[in-house]
Formats: C-alpha cells, structure tokens, sequence
C-alpha cells in the first residue's frame, strides 16, 4: 500500500483549510466558560490543523510549523499552567482550583472566576495539542510520507 | 429533532459499521470509521449532549482517522519473514 504520490491539489486543500480549523480552535478554547466546547476540544482541533498540514506537506512543511523536539516542552509548559494556576490558589488562602483566591489586584470576584477558568483552559489546550502531535511525531519517526 | 431524519442517520449508521466490519481493504474501513464517528456525532447533539457531539467530531471523526491512516500504511497486508 505505497503506492502514494504528491498531489498539489490535496496540499492546496489542507493549506488552505488549516488556518481556519486553527482560528476556530482558539475560539473554541476562549469561549470554553459560557459555550460548548473547551481546552480538550479546541485544544484537539488546534491539533487537527497541525496534523492535517503533516499528513499533506510532509516533514518538510511541517518542521515550519511546530518542530519534533519542542512537542515535550509545550506539553510540559500546559500542565505547568494548570497546576501553577490551582496551586497559587491554594497557596492565597483557597482550595485547589478556587479561581477566586487568585491573587490578581483590582478585579472583582466573578471577573476573577473568569480569568481563571480561561488561563486553565489555555494550559490544557496547549497540552492536548502537543501530545496529540507528538503522538503522529512517534507514529511516523524515520517515515516520511507524502 | 425530526425523527425521519434520525431514522436515516441510525440507517447509515449501521450501514457504515456492516461496511467497516465487512470490507477487505483497510483504508475503506477507516474511511467508514469516520463516518460512523461523524454520524454518532450528529445523533449526540440531536440527544442534546453536544459537549459530547463535538469531542466525537473532533476526535473520532478527525484526529483518530490521521492516527488510523499512519497505522495502515505502517502495516504490510503479508508477512515478510
């Protein structure tokens, strides 16, 4: 089953469509309080417009985008962001997680649960996309299709 | 929600998995596991859980059939030993 060969068309097609399955990601990440969808969702589509690019353009269109070795870090960087927020929480007198314990001067308490739940879903899509394409990163080291 | 419409969703529904299971070539069982995770996706929000619908979408229907795909290429229909 290798019989594939490059099409510009399919390369057309999934430049074309990744920056718009990438714009509605974030919008799907930063609406995630008040609307369906959240970190996980947009963070899964924000991969899915990554992937889609590395199924189509290769390794060599891909290494512009995000590199094989910076997966980990940004991975690493999501759940920093999600512990740092629950535990500087903790560590201002709340519970884990108590968006309104935050140490943020001059806002009001329902401002403050707000900007919580964004920063925390921020960190989990950062997660979800980076393993989701260190998963392919993996999957397909030392292959390189199209 | 309409439920002719629902009828033909769970009609393709099955359809698609009897093709999935069924077909020899793989990569048309992957394309048949899309579509099946694309419908389930739609009956979900007809159900009124479209936070489930849309993690179904998005990860049945788009990141598992790339993930799917690599394996079928990775894999070789006869053993070479």
């Amino acid at each position: 089953m290798r019989d594939q060969f490059q099409s510009p068309i399919v390369l057309l097609g999934a430049r074309l469509l990744s920056p718009y399955i990438m714009v509605f990601g974030w919008y799907v990440i930063i609406h995630g309080h008040y609307s369906p969808g959240g970190g996980f969702q947009g963070g899964a589509l924000l991969a899915a417009s990554l992937l889609l690019i590395r199924v189509a353009g290769g390794s060599k269109l891909a290494e512009l985008q995000i590199q094989e070795f910076a997966t980990t870090p940004l991975a690493v960087i999501g759940v920093v962001i999600y512990f740092a927020t629950g535990l500087v929480a903790m560590a201002a007198g709340g519970y884990f997680l108590d968006y309104e314990a935050l140490p943020i001067p001059g806002v009001e308490p329902d401002w403050l649960r707000y900007i919580g739940i964004l920063i925390i879903e921020v960190g989990i899509g950062l997660a979800v996309m980076a393993i989701l394409v260190m998963i392919y990163d993996n999957m397909v080291r030392g292959e390189d299709y199209a | 929600m309409i439920w002719e419409l629902e009828l033909i969703i769970y009609l393709f529904l099955a359809l698609s998995a009897i093709v999935a299971l069924e077909v020899k070539d793989l990569l048309v069982a992957v394309v048949m596991m899309t579509i099946f995770s694309f419908l389930m996706a739609l009956l979900f929000v007809a159900m009124g859980a479209i936070d489930v619908g849309f993690t179904e979408a998005v990860i049945g229907a788009g990141v598992t059939g790339i993930l799917f795909v690599v394996v079928v290429f990775q894999t070789s229909r006869k053993s070479n030993d």
